[in-house]
């Protein structure tokens, strides 16, 4: 077997040095009865490297991937290009196959990336600081929720009609459990997004209001506005974050007065993937830096007062505090913050502008195009790279019947909300740098084909 | 091995003073500095915000070909964001500078107890960057990634029959999030049979996230003690069984690197006083092909994918921590989960479609459907070892951990090493050592031996503990050397080898102090 060292003849010395029979002898205290007396049946046994490959080949295979095909997907995952340097760092052993620093003396590499990254994560939401990351958007809206409701001792959050269903999920899972109230907002087909709802269902008890910008359906809430109303009952806003791009263009949720911001920052740097390993950022005040969940990194000097870095606060933290803990976080994104990190560190700041412009120009053009379909309409007011249209005809079904034409046109507000009404012909369409001139034709073209002769 | 310091090994770095990384001279005169600060390969690397600047760019651009739009004008960003960039040279030289100062299983032994720090096969890199995985969106039509919803059928499947388990649900991100989720899977079993039981019963020897976990599902947690032998306290634990307890957290093997012999009867007691029984699966690498879980009792398991099956580390994550749930737990796995229907399809159910006979689900714990990169390494690692191989992984994990104890217990007290064999790691501790030295001693001094650490001062139930988990991927001649340095070292701590306490000296950077790092936090750059 191509990965285990040890010989036959190394087996037996080392038996012997141990003072055992058998190996068998040093699975003693496992009860008989339980012992497996040789491999699980009905399992295949071991295979080389080109049988194997040959397997996964033939399933990715199987798949219709985002580079083939016209591609228009957002909703909480974007596909943007990735430098080709970020995937050959990231896989240096150095980083790959290094564990969480808690020897800093022999991770400063890993260490000085959570500082940089750190730093670029609170540059770019506008906060004050920023942690050493979460699993994703969704587990860090929940962790920020818990974190508002020990800041300001209160546990009633208010989740706007903007927020990404599978975000709200997760939430209302959690609080079921915590017994944390939570009050969503409905989510409704129009132009604007539910600022004023939000502000409408504030009251003395709320800890927070959550608030996606852009929101889901692409449209982009006034954060100060809410800021501003929830400050004033002595609550949090919350803001939340899914593609981090847009912050190239539009002002950071920090500089409108979120208190806490987080995100998904699956955008930069680490790819689709079917869904994970993403990357959740959060950024907060510093006053609230006690409360933080997740691993923080922190700048102090060795014995030779060389500058140097560490993992800091962990009386926060599991491994410490055990069940008085902000979180039971333990593994995070590790990687992947090392992935955004880099790909922040070749755009900066001038370049992730542009970046964003390229993108809000690329969607501007796709909804141009595509709201000169007959019946197609656009809903949003204001958008960054991906809107909600109107079709004249269940999205759902536009969706499936665009896959078999080789197009991947969006996602339906229907498969994203299922249990809502009236979302039916809603469309959601997004556009990144990655999306060709030709692409967007493709889509229209095929688009217009499927909506021939239904009555607008 | 015997004699102290054979090698007349002396530290220098340390004595010649100065604040730079300089040798003594040959004459014992002053430091040898560098004009650069380097020392050779030795190189020190400055933060991209002293590096970089905001109008510098290691990416090409088209011009966007067109302002923004109107309706967006009120929402426009001041001003450019700060943040420093590098030409593709510069970033790669950066980061590739600060690759080496990290140390990596790549690099030698990572023998973290626990952590499971085993070779990473690089097939499973490739696999996973396949286009057909790395390039799907996971709200694609589900006719178009057939594919991957099979990665996830084939590697529920192994994980199902590995473990002797009813189901399995894919979706929590990590090993703590897997805890999340059988105990929040505990926690709908119990609603279900309309009881308010709110107490879980927690090992002392457990991880930090077994506490942590309980409390963030809303449960109070009782702790048990542990015998003199290593193992759970049974007649302790069956003491506080009653009609408030919801279940136990256990660890097996457990972080004593014991197999807790146990379990069972434990698990019969627990079920008996109408709880269930959560087992922490982050050992599972020493049993896996031994012995299934599910034989034992056990309700719910997390599989740190990260540790068994070979996932990367990456510097702290990402891992996945898929749960394997008993019959009696399976009904409340959490969505999204695949099915395969009468049409050979494979279907996710979601939040639309759990009115089909998963009305018990608990809810969702994750925006999308787990870590798919993860299950694609996982898979190749799986399919590579094959049920033998995975069998064989157990057995030579084990004979290594037991290698190791027998080769240091003459030198280093072992705790339980009358208790029986150990599985996975040896314990060991500081007890015995020279007045004023201790673990976090020898475990810098192996840095300078040139190898990472062992896990110090866990578990927690040993004074000064020394968990030492070497995996299958370490051969014998690697095996040997370490051992060596850590007889070397406990030689040279009993005899009170003063130079112990400002180890490393041959590290990138001497003790940091970390209690400055907490007084007065500089988590961000500050210029």
């Amino acid at each position: 077997m191509r990965y285990l060292p040890l010989t036959p003849a190394d087996r037996a010395e080392m038996l012997g040095v141990i003072g055992a029979a058998s190996v068998d002898d040093l699975f003693v205290d496992v009860p008989e009865e339980a012992r497996l007396s040789g491999p699980i049946e009905g399992l295949p046994m071991h295979a080389s490297e080109m049988a194997v490959e040959r397997h996964m080949t033939a399933l990715a295979a199987k798949n219709l991937s985002a580079g083939s095909a016209p591609f228009f997907l957002g909703a909480g995952a974007y596909r943007h290009h990735v430098p080709a340097s970020v995937d050959h760092l990231i896989q240096r052993g150095e980083f790959l196959t290094a564990y969480t620093p808690y020897q800093p003396e022999i991770a400063q590499g890993t260490l000085q990336v959570l500082f940089e990254f750190q730093t670029q994560v609170a540059r770019l939401l506008g906060t004050d600081i920023a942690n050493a990351s979460m699993y994703d958007g969704s587990t860090a809206c929940w962790e920020a929720i818990l974190m508002a409701a020990r800041v300001t001792r209160k546990g009633r959050a208010v989740l706007s009609g903007g927020l990404h269903p599978h975000y709200g999920e997760v939430v209302r899972t959690m609080a079921k459990f915590t017994g944390d109230e939570i009050v969503s907002l409905g989510t409704d087909l129009t132009a604007e997004p539910d600022d004023a709802a939000v502000i409408g269902a504030i009251d003395d008890k709320t800890s927070c209001v959550v608030v996606q910008y852009p929101d889901v359906l692409g449209r982009i809430p006034d954060l100060a506005a809410i800021a501003e109303a929830i400050h004033a009952k002595g609550g949090l806003l919350v803001a939340v974050v899914t593609e981090p791009v847009a912050l190239g263009l539009i002002e950071a949720p920090g500089a409108l007065g979120a208190d806490i911001v987080v995100g998904e920052g699956q955008s930069l740097g680490v790819g689709l993937q079917f869904g994970g390993p993403y990357l959740g950022l959060l950024g907060c005040r510093e006053k609230f830096v006690r409360q933080m969940p997740g691993r923080l990194c922190g700048e102090t000097v060795d014995a030779e007062g060389k500058r140097g870095f560490v993992l800091t606060l962990s009386t926060r933290e599991q491994h410490i505090r055990r069940e008085k803990a902000t979180s039971n976080i333990c593994t995070n994104s590790g990687l992947c913050a090392l992935a955004f990190s880099i790909h922040l560190t070749l755009l900066g700041g001038e370049g992730l502008a542009q970046l964003a412009a390229v993108n809000h120009a690329k969607a501007q053009a796709l909804v141009e195009r595509l709201t000169r379909i007959p019946g197609v309409e656009l809903l949003n007011h204001a958008y960054f790279n991906e809107a909600t249209l109107i079709l004249p005809r269940d999205a759902r079904e536009v969706v499936r019947e665009l896959a078999e034409r080789g197009v991947l046109g969006g996602v339906s507000l229907s498969r994203l909300f299922p249990v809502a009404d009236g979302l039916d012909k809603a469309l959601l369409v997004a556009a990144t740098e990655t999306v060709t001139d030709e692409d967007i034709e493709t889509f229209a073209t095929e688009l217009e084909a499927l909506l021939v002769g239904v009555p607008a | 091995m015997s004699t102290v310091n054979a090698a007349g090994w002396k530290p220098t770095m340390g004595d010649v003073g100065g604040d730079a990384g300089g040798e003594a001279g040959a004459e014992g005169g002053a430091p040898l500095k560098t004009a650069s600060g380097d020392y050779g390969l030795m190189l020190e690397e400055a933060l991209i915000f002293e590096l970089g600047a905001k109008d510098k760019c290691g990416v090409d651009f088209d011009e966007a070909d067109r302002a923004p739009a109107a309706g967006l004008s009120k929402f426009l960003r001041k001003s450019v964001p700060d943040l420093p960039g590098l030409t593709e040279p510069e970033a790669v030289r950066h980061y590739t500078r600060l690759s080496r100062q990290n140390y990596a299983i790549d690099l030698g032994p990572f023998p973290l107890g626990s952590c499971t720090m085993k070779h990473n096969p690089r097939l499973n890199e490739s696999m996973a960057r396949l286009p057909g995985f790395a390039d799907v969106h996971p709200m694609q039509p589900q006719t178009t990634v057939q594919g991957a919803l099979e990665v996830i059928e084939q590697l529920a499947n192994w994980l199902i029959t590995l473990t002797g388990m009813a189901s399995v649900a894919m979706s929590p991100k990590a090993g703590a999030h897997g805890e999340l989720c059988g105990l929040l899977c505990i926690r709908a079993a119990l609603d279900a049979r309309g009881e308010t039981r709110d107490v879980v019963l927690v090992p002392e020897s457990a991880h930090g996230t077994n506490p942590a976990t309980a409390a963030f599902a809303g449960f109070k947690v009782q702790s048990i003690p542990a015998t003199p032998d290593g193992r759970v306290d049974v007649a302790a634990l069956k003491e506080k069984l009653g009609p408030n307890v919801a279940g136990v957290m256990i660890t097996n093997p457990n972080t004593c690197g014991l197999f807790e012999s146990e379990l069972k009867t434990i698990a019969d007691a627990v079920h008996a006083a109408g709880g269930y029984v959560y087992c922490d699966g982050a050992n599972f690498n020493a049993i896996v092909g031994k012995v299934r879980p599910g034989d034992l009792g056990v309700d719910a398991m997390h599989i740190n994918l990260h540790k068994t099956f070979s996932t990367p580390h990456g510097g702290g994550g990402p891992g996945a921590g898929p749960v394997v749930l008993s019959q009696a737990l399976a009904p409340f796995a959490p969505l999204p989960f695949v099915t395969r229907g009468a049409d050979g399809m494979i279907h996710l159910v979601e939040e639309e479609n759990r009115g089909e006979g998963h009305s018990q689900a608990f809810g969702r714990m994750v925006a999308f459907h787990g870590q798919m990169g993860m299950f694609t390494r996982a898979l190749t690692y799986i399919l590579s070892h094959g049920a033998d191989g995975l069998r064989q992984v157990a057995e030579d994990a084990v004979l290594n951990a037991n290698y190791v104890l027998r080769a240091c217990e003459d030198v280093l007290p072992a705790p339980f090493a009358q208790s029986g064999p150990c599985m996975h790691e040896a314990l060991f501790s500081d007890a015995g050592l020279a007045d004023g030295i201790s673990t976090l001693d020898i475990a810098k001094g192996l840095i300078d031996e040139g190898f990472h650490p062992m896990t110090v001062y866990f578990p927690l139930v040993v004074k000064g503990a020394m968990l030492v988990e070497p995996t299958e991927t370490e051969s014998k001649a690697g095996l040997d050397r370490f051992i060596g340095s850590l007889r070397s070292l406990a030689e040279r701590a009993k005899a009170g080898d003063q130079s112990l306490h400002s180890a490393p000296h041959f590290a990138p950077r001497r003790r940091l102090d970390e209690t400055q790092a907490a007084r007065k936090p500089v988590l961000v750059w500050q210029g």
